[in-house]
């Protein structure tokens, strides 16, 4: 019943920021598109990974269509972009970018541009956070310590580029627009991560009491 | 107040502080930097308005020792409270040495702000238009006296660890 819940609004904020008024907004305005970066990019991903789907399609798939999805996610490659530090220069990366160089323009001119770089945003952000909180299945663990690290150096990433923004603006991008879009941009980002922080330190709560016996003589 | 629920021992051990007297001291030093972080944040970003989100003058290492300062303190501040948490239902929580870390953190935190932020890095000043020299002495002495009292609060629990250590040899 939560999986469902959580997967809807999971499903509903991506939909806001790929159609409708703040979709079609966001082309004009930096201040929506920055709207559409944080929905798409980082609620969406968090909700719907917070839905475990991964863990649905192994229960309803047939023992043997099951097992090759868990040897697909223990292959080599999938270690390899499902590592912390891959998932966070993948989506913090690729918003550097994205903001850093003419991609943005490309991305407004292009419908082909502006489908990849949409699909990336998202599927970078959804990469990262199953990558940090292990709401699902996870072949490839690591220590609560090291996946903390990774978060705040990425948040930080996020920080600091959101005040890059402020400063140096992309081409085009009217001074008061990029002011606020920024600071939303900044604030925003640290709501989002606030619930991931929030559930790693959660998940950290729950397997310390096993790690160490609650009541130690 | 930890209450004593499983180890009654005849030393005066109130449960298990001392086992656990270094998570009690990072439990509360990392709330008392992530409190300072975000009252620094309300308080002179939001309500007072005194802080500027970008001051023109920044350096870019300015703008990466700022990112990753708060980023670290969002975390710490809420880590630091499931750590309260995981004390609590230990019966491990010494509020008194908790307290003392937690001034420590706020102080070195503040310290730290107000003397490389605002002056080596030049990242924003307290406030824009006046006279800054009061504010930077008011900002930075406060920080001293926060970690003073921090400082005293934990040599307090060093007595009193020896003190229950001892007894528990006895």
């Amino acid at each position: 019943m939560q999986r469902v819940v959580v997967w809807s609004l999971g499903i509903i904020s991506a939909a806001a920021a790929l159609v409708g008024p703040l979709a079609e907004q966001a082309h004009l305005d930096f201040r929506m598109h920055m709207a559409v970066h944080l929905l798409l990019g980082m609620l969406a991903p968090l909700l719907i990974a917070m839905s475990c789907p991964v863990t649905l399609l192994l229960r309803t798939l047939n023992t043997s269509a099951a097992r090759t999805v868990t040897a697909v996610l223990k292959s080599q490659p999938f270690r390899l972009i499902n590592h912390p530090v891959t998932a966070a220069l993948l989506n913090i990366g690729g918003l550097y970018v994205l903001y850093l160089t003419s991609l943005y323009h490309l991305m407004h001119e292009s419908t082909f541009f502006y489908a990849v770089v949409h699909l990336h945003i998202f599927l970078a952000g959804y990469l990262f956070t199953v990558s940090i909180v292990y709401f699902d299945v996870t072949p490839h663990r690591f220590s609560f310590l090291y996946r903390s690290i990774v978060l705040i150096v990425a948040l930080a990433g996020h920080k600091i580029l959101a005040k890059t923004l402020y400063a140096t603006p992309p081409e085009g991008v009217p001074r008061a627009e990029a002011e606020a879009g920024s600071m939303l941009m900044y604030y925003g980002g640290d709501l989002v991560d606030a619930v991931l922080i929030f559930y790693l330190c959660w998940h950290w709560y729950k397997s310390a009491a096993k790690r160490e016996p609650l009541f130690a003589k | 107040m930890a209450v004593n629920r499983t180890n009654s021992t005849s030393n005066g051990f109130a449960g298990n502080q001392v086992l656990y007297s270094s998570r009690n001291f990072w439990s509360g030093l990392l709330f008392g930097i992530g409190l300072i972080a975000f009252m620094d944040e309300v308080v002179f970003h939001q309500l007072l308005q005194w802080h500027h989100f970008y001051d023109l003058a920044t350096s870019r290492i300015g703008i990466l020792s700022d990112g990753l300062l708060n980023s670290f303190a969002w975390f710490a501040a809420i880590f630091s409270l499931f750590m309260l948490s995981d004390l609590r239902r230990r019966n491990a929580l010494w509020p008194v040495k908790w307290t003392g870390a937690a001034f420590l953190g706020a102080g070195s935190f503040q310290l730290f702000d107000g003397l490389i932020n605002h002056k080596v890095l030049n990242l924003h000043q307290i406030r824009y238009g006046v006279d800054i020299l009061p504010y930077d002495l008011v900002w930075n002495i406060g920080a001293a006296i926060f970690i003073a009292i921090g400082l005293f609060i934990l040599s307090q629990t060093r007595v009193l660890k020896r003190k229950k250590a001892g007894n528990s040899h006895a």
